[in-house]
């Protein structure tokens, strides 16, 4: 058989009395080797040809370059800290072009994320394509799976409204419940003992850097492990040495990829633009009212450690998780077995289907729970509604911190409020800016407080020193107790 | 032996040699691909571009127009009115108010002239004399007419007046700052 790839690489690059192919195409592939390239990309041979079944993988990598885009686009207006946080994903929300689809496209992204990889999963593990040397692509598969819900754990932080704030705090309190770490744990997510402005950067820092650069690496080997073991195929083919007829990766495959990249544009963008993602009222941590309610892809484990209290939980939390773990972890090592059809592995098919319908069982259980606890019901109704109202609200600007409104709360003593209009009056305010915030005329005076007592501002206003008459600071003559509101408001400058 | 199968460590019948992909003969459906994925890319860049154009297409920054008060308190004006008007500054998903003294008058036709109290040799805030029956400022001693018109002093320019309009009733005005030490007016924000 001929070799096409390796003649034809060097027909293209070292080959100088080979035909050269004209044109643009040829020009480009000659530097850059494009086509070997593509060869090595496309020409993937699959064991008994392409099927939709295998569409997972792409599908993933298509929502996580999605995500990508959409991520680093939000960060265009999005500001990760306590104060800013909600205000800015409102501004995107609510004022910029396109800003509610395009964050809808995230967030929705995240949860089409964590159900592609659930069926990527499920593929692979009905199809026993993780058997004959495919250890560590199984491996970074599971590393992947952690760091895909860890990006949708730290991403709903991110908008710090009240639906997001108040589930951080229960995940990162359930965290806290694990044996000896526990505690440690939590303070070193949430930057601290309590949920705050730390935990927002800290979130924000796992979101946009360290994770996303450990999936880029993980994908990378994960693609590597993948083409070194070869396509599994289905499940009739020895893992080791498949012997079904293969069909190359494009175009059959390719185009079934697509049908699936097509389908999940498709339903992302009508789901975006119809039902975009709401935000809530911004978190209000004093509000001792609200019920917290994770996504549905935590659900199942938010009423599973609902079952678990005292001494028994060590069990419930540590021991029966860590060891569900690190069985799907270490199968490939333990299941060694060339048989890949289930039909023919009932263990296998058996422990899939007991764990899907416990998952599914305890979602719907805490779903259930909440629809018939009337308590309950009607407090999450409230929840929704107040996120519904603060949807229709216009956006409202954050009154920067340099505002009069917030000069004014510093003013509620009525005495330090006639000062501030004896210091306009008296033009004051003329050298020393509005606020004391100082001109080129005359310094500032806020924060003098901080460095002189009142008396001896009083005794300057009246005898200003040499060095102030220089300036062009004349006595101040006034009566007592206006001189002491003058003194007041001097001293309230922040 | 194909380049990606010989990465496997399987040995499954490999298919028939691919075809280049240079070949055009083999290429219309790659082509299709390539202009049907670039179509598709270019539409979902749609949003992405408006999304970040935003800033510029739209008035992100924004000095909105502050009420001075209701025309009435103003008829029958015989020397320059004081008044306090919030200025609200929008930058992007921030907004700063702050307050600024200005100074209404009205010139010969009865029209409303609002001046800033801003002195335009160094930014003093200057107030109305009632006694000297004109504008001194208490920095540098520059003084002004009722009208803002210089009289004496350091300042190079008269007091500067600012936008202001008449809508149903109110007298609103757009407070802006001015170059100082200049004898022209050159708006500075």
């Amino acid at each position: 058989m001929a070799p096409p790839l390796i003649q034809s690489t060097q027909t293209d690059e070292s080959n100088p009395s080979a035909p050269r192919e004209p044109g643009v195409w040829g020009w480009l592939n000659r530097r850059t080797g494009l086509d070997s390239l593509l060869r090595t990309a496309l020409y993937e041979p699959i064991p008994g040809g392409a099927r939709f079944a295998y569409v997972f993988g792409s599908g993933l990598l298509f929502i996580f370059i999605s995500q990508v885009i959409t991520g680093v686009f939000l960060a265009l207006y999005y500001v990760p800290s306590a104060d800013h946080a909600h205000t800015t994903v409102a501004y995107i929300t609510k004022s910029v072009t396109a800003g509610s689809f395009l964050r809808s496209l995230h967030a929705y992204g995240a949860s089409a994320m964590v159900i592609v990889l659930l069926l990527h999963l499920s593929q692979t593990y009905l199809y026993g394509a993780y058997k004959g040397r495919r250890e560590l692509l199984w491996l970074t598969g599971c590393l992947l799976f952690a760091l895909i819900l860890g990006m949708a754990f730290t991403g709903y932080l991110l908008p710090w409204d009240q639906r997001s704030y108040f589930a951080t705090a229960v995940g990162t309190n359930a965290a806290s419940e694990i044996p000896w770490i526990g505690e440690s744990l939590k303070r070193m997510m949430r930057g601290g003992t309590e949920m705050g402005t730390l935990t927002i950067s800290r979130f924000f820092v796992a979101h946009v850097f360290l994770i996303p650069a450990c999936i880029f690496a993980l994908v990378a080997s994960h693609i590597f492990f993948f083409r070194r073991a070869g396509a599994a195929g289905p499940s009739t083919e020895n893992p080791y040495a498949p012997a079904q007829k293969a069909e190359l990766f494009y175009p059959r495959q390719v185009l079934m990829d697509l049908a699936l990249t097509a389908l999940l544009i498709m339903g992302l963008g009508l789901l975006c633009f119809f039902v975009p993602v709401q935000l809530g009222p911004p978190a209000n941590p004093a509000d001792a009212q609200y019920i917290p309610r994770p996504e549905w892809y935590y659900l199942p484990i938010f009423q599973w450690l609902k079952y678990w209290h005292g001494a028994a939980s060590i069990v419930g939390i540590l021991v029966i998780p860590t060891v569900l773990v690190l069985a799907v972890v270490v199968l490939p090592f333990l299941d060694r077995g060339v048989e890949r059809r289930p039909w023919k592995r009932p263990v296998a098919m058996g422990a899939y289907a007991f764990v899907l319908f416990a998952l599914v069982g305890l979602g719907l259980r805490s779903h259930y729970l909440d629809r018939h606890d009337a308590g309950v019901a009607q407090q999450l109704a409230k929840q929704r509604s107040e996120e519904e109202e603060f949807m229709r609200k216009p956006f409202e600007p954050e009154l920067s911190s340099a505002s009069l409104a917030a000069a004014n709360v510093a003013l509620a003593d009525p005495l330090a409020a006639k000062g501030k209009t004896i210091f306009e009056a008296q033009s004051c305010n003329g050298c020393h800016g509005d606020g004391g915030v100082g001109t080129a005329a005359a310094p500032a005076l806020v924060g003098i407080a901080a460095k002189l007592p009142p008396e001896q501002v009083a005794e300057l206003f009246k005898h200003p020193t040499p060095k102030m008459t220089a300036g062009g600071m004349p006595p101040i003559d006034l009566p007592p107790d206006d001189l002491k509101a003058l003194v007041a408001y001097v001293q309230s400058l922040k | 032996m194909c380049g990606c199968a010989s990465d496997s460590e399987g040995a499954s019948p490999k298919p028939a040699a691919p075809p280049s992909f240079l070949d055009g003969r083999r290429s219309f459906l790659g082509a299709l691909l390539g202009v049907g994925s670039a179509f598709v890319g270019g539409l979902l860049s749609v949003p992405l571009v408006r999304f970040a154009l935003f800033p510029l297409l739209r008035r992100t920054t924004e000095l909105k127009s502050s009420l001075v008060g209701a025309v009435s308190e103003f008829s029958a004006l015989t020397a320059p009115a004081m008044r306090t008007i919030q200025i609200e500054q929008v930058d992007g998903w921030r907004k700063t108010v702050s307050e600024k003294a200005v100074y209404v008058t009205t010139d010969e036709d009865g029209q409303f002239c609002v001046l800033t109290s801003v002195c335009p040799h160094l930014g003093c805030t200057v107030p109305w004399n009632k006694e000297k029956n004109q504008f001194i400022c208490p920095c540098h001693g520059a003084t002004f007419t009722k009208d803002g018109a210089l009289i004496s002093g350091p300042s190079l320019r008269g007091m500067d007046t600012l936008e202001s309009s008449v809508q149903g009733g109110q007298l609103l005005v757009r407070f802006q700052y001015f170059r100082q030490l200049v004898s022209y007016k050159e708006v500075i924000g």
